[in-house]
């Protein structure tokens, strides 16, 4: 970043801006630890924050596939299945029970490779042709995934699976949300990231501008499929208890809702989808109770909810746009480039057309 | 041999419903490019209809001719769920006519999701399953050990008069070619003096009736519950894709292929079970190979 040799910096300000968000990202980490102790979060809640954790890596991992590089997904959830079935059974029969606590991460990061693996058993062919068909071959994996899963008598078919023991606790979901917004970062601001975001504007544009099209779609969607392999493993470690129906279609709209409801291409719009979307849902739980009626007409909500999001705006609450710390600091005066909403970069269109 | 022919019998028997529904698929496909993922839920509100309709009948009154309740049921069944496919045309899929495809795509899923949510949540419906009231006495015939039955009959009768009717109305009459026009030119069919709202909403009128007979039918064989429309949906889906979707002969002959696949898949595999992993099997083998269809024609790519 070119800063005007003219304009001195106090020392004291630098150090503030540069750590202000590892400092803050300690204070939270520390949080995590202390106050489901003290009894300020009780075990609901410390529940509904660890669900919103899990829902952000979905969110953050459909997110790259559906909002960055504007294909279609529709069947993350059998990636999560795989992370969560590999986990667990890692988790039971592998690893012995005083090393569970240590190898967890290693765990949980196996349960992410093996979905990645199966992603790309699934991209190579799948990325021939754009648009309806990549929705057709995921929706058809998902199913693959969930009747294979039913059919395998050995790991509980379709009455589902338990003996984990509860790993996924507040602090580590935050570390693993923390590293999933740090990877998805990195990777969207990388070489490979313009190559994505150009692919969603413009595939023939980008092919000529020597975008290794194929390569880049495959990368992103192996990547995607890890993250929601993580999801999956913490998600088997929290509730203990996995099974085949619910890794069905209905899961993966789920998190359709949660990446349009927050905002495509934006890893800030995940957080705030993942978010708003759980704690709407817990909420309504109550007031339903509350106004006596039965809880079937929670599961009504979400798809009327999206039906909804796509007609009046498809755009989510933060429409392509991002939290500024989510932002290289090198990059946090283009944001013109990023956000084709802008009023800024109307204008600027508009000024132009003028001109010529 | 006997138990083979009795198979393929039964093979016919699903497969048409398949065949039925999968032409919904196809023909919305092929005018709006749109996978109407809600189709499947359609087909299960159409077996309500059909249920709650034939109660009411047989309620009424049970000196009615069976031949007259039936066809009632059939029609009250067929306009029921029309108006349905019109109204959820009209109020989540028209507003989003100029919206990116992927929009209306997610749209449809949601729609689908939210008839099988509501039927559950809804009390005079539940989660629980029903069984249409037999409208007419179905007899058992046995020729050289072979069982078949009035219903069985009826119903690979019916839905090929159904789908020779749709082919029908598809190549010979105008508005099968306005159909046609609009898959073929979107932008030049309103230009001479077609009214593309119009088509659209009897492209899902014939969809949803067509699903109707399915369902009727279907809900006399079988039971019924909100959940139903997934399975048979996916399937009949499937069916379109593997015929190749936006061809209706294709979705036919999708139905059929799809319906022995799930009789023949206990006789030659351990399981019933298995019949989802082969039929999603067969999708994605297909997709890699031919992804077209079988008798889909390959797209050109505009640049």
């Amino acid at each position: 970043m070119d800063v005007p040799v003219s304009v001195k910096v106090p020392l004291a300000v630098k150090f503030w801006t540069r750590w202000r968000m590892k400092f803050l990202l300690c204070i939270i980490f520390a949080l995590t630890f202390i106050l489901p102790k003290t009894g300020i979060i009780n075990p609901y809640i410390d529940m509904v924050l660890i669900y919103i954790g899990i829902n952000m890596i979905l969110t953050i991992s459909l997110n790259l596939v559906n909002g960055y590089m504007g294909e279609f997904s529709v069947g993350h959830a059998g990636f999560m299945a795989l992370g969560a079935y590999t986990a667990s059974l890692l988790s039971v029969w592998v690893i012995p029970d005083s090393l569970n606590s240590y190898l967890f991460p290693l765990t949980v990061v196996i349960g992410g490779v093996i979905a990645g693996a199966f992603a790309l058993i699934v991209a190579f062919p799948s990325f021939r042709t754009r648009g309806d068909y990549l929705a057709i071959v995921t929706l058809a994996f998902n199913m693959i995934i969930k009747s294979a899963i039913e059919n395998i008598d050995g790991i509980g078919g379709p009455r589902g699976f338990m003996g984990m023991d509860k790993m996924t606790n507040l602090p580590w979901t935050f570390v693993w949300v923390c590293i999933t917004i740090f990877l998805a970062r990195n990777f969207i601001f990388s070489n490979v990231g313009r190559g994505v975001l150009s692919l969603r504007e413009d595939e023939t544009a980008a092919g000529l501008l020597s975008v290794n099209t194929r390569q880049v779609k495959v990368l992103t969607f192996v990547f995607s499929a890890f993250l929601a392999g993580i999801a999956g493993a913490l998600y088997a470690h929290e509730l203990q208890y996995i099974y085949p129906k619910g890794f069905t279609i209905a899961k993966s709209t789920d998190m359709l809702v949660m990446v349009y409801l927050g905002g495509i291409g934006s890893i800030g719009g995940s957080i705030m989808g993942a978010t708003v979307y759980t704690v709407v849902l817990e909420a309504l739980r109550s007031i339903l109770q509350f106004a006596g009626i039965s809880q079937e007409w929670r599961q009504v909500f979400a798809p009327l909810m999206l039906i909804f999001l796509m007609i009046y705006r498809p755009k989510g609450i933060m429409g392509m746009r991002e939290f500024s710390f989510l932002i290289p600091e090198a990059e946090r005066f283009q944001k013109i480039s990023l956000n084709p909403f802008s009023k800024k970069n109307r204008n600027r269109k508009k000024s132009e057309e003028l001109k010529s | 041999m006997q138990y083979y022919i009795q198979q393929i019998l039964n093979a016919l028997q699903v497969g048409s419903v398949y065949a039925l529904i999968a032409l919904g698929y196809t023909m919305v496909y092929g005018i709006l490019t749109l996978i109407n993922f809600a189709h499947g839920d359609i087909f299960m509100v159409s077996t309500y209809i059909a249920f709650f309709f034939s109660t009411l009948l047989l309620g009424l009154t049970h000196h009615l001719p069976p031949l007259f309740t039936f066809v009632a049921t059939l029609l009250a069944a067929m306009a029921g769920t029309s108006l349905v496919a019109v109204i959820i045309e009209r109020l989540a899929y028209k507003p989003l006519r100029t919206a990116p495809r992927i929009s209306c795509v997610i749209t449809a899923l949601g729609v689908g999701l939210l008839l099988e949510n509501f039927m559950v949540a809804f009390k005079p419906i539940g989660p629980d399953s029903r069984i249409i009231p037999a409208l007419f006495e179905s007899t058992n015939y046995v020729i050289a050990g072979v069982t078949f039955s009035t219903l069985q009959i009826m119903i690979i009768l019916i839905s090929g008069i159904a789908m020779v009717l749709l082919d029908l109305v598809v190549r010979k009459t105008m508005i099968g070619m306005a159909m046609r026009a609009i898959s073929w030119d979107k932008f030049t069919v309103p230009l001479m003096g077609i009214s593309v709202d119009t088509i659209i909403s009897i492209t899902f009128i014939l969809g949803a009736s067509v699903a109707a007979i399915g369902g009727t039918l279907y809900g006399m064989a079988y039971s019924i519950d909100p959940y139903m429309g997934i399975r048979i949906g996916w399937w009949a889906f499937i069916s379109a894709v593997v015929g190749g979707i936006g061809n209706i002969r294709g979705a036919m002959l999708g139905g059929f292929i799809l319906g022995f696949i799930e009789i023949f898949t206990p006789v030659f595999l351990p399981a019933s079970t298995y019949r989802d992993f082969v039929a999603f099997s067969l999708l994605l083998v297909l997709l890699i190979f031919k992804p077209t269809g079988i008798l889909g024609k390959p797209a050109v790519q505009k640049v």
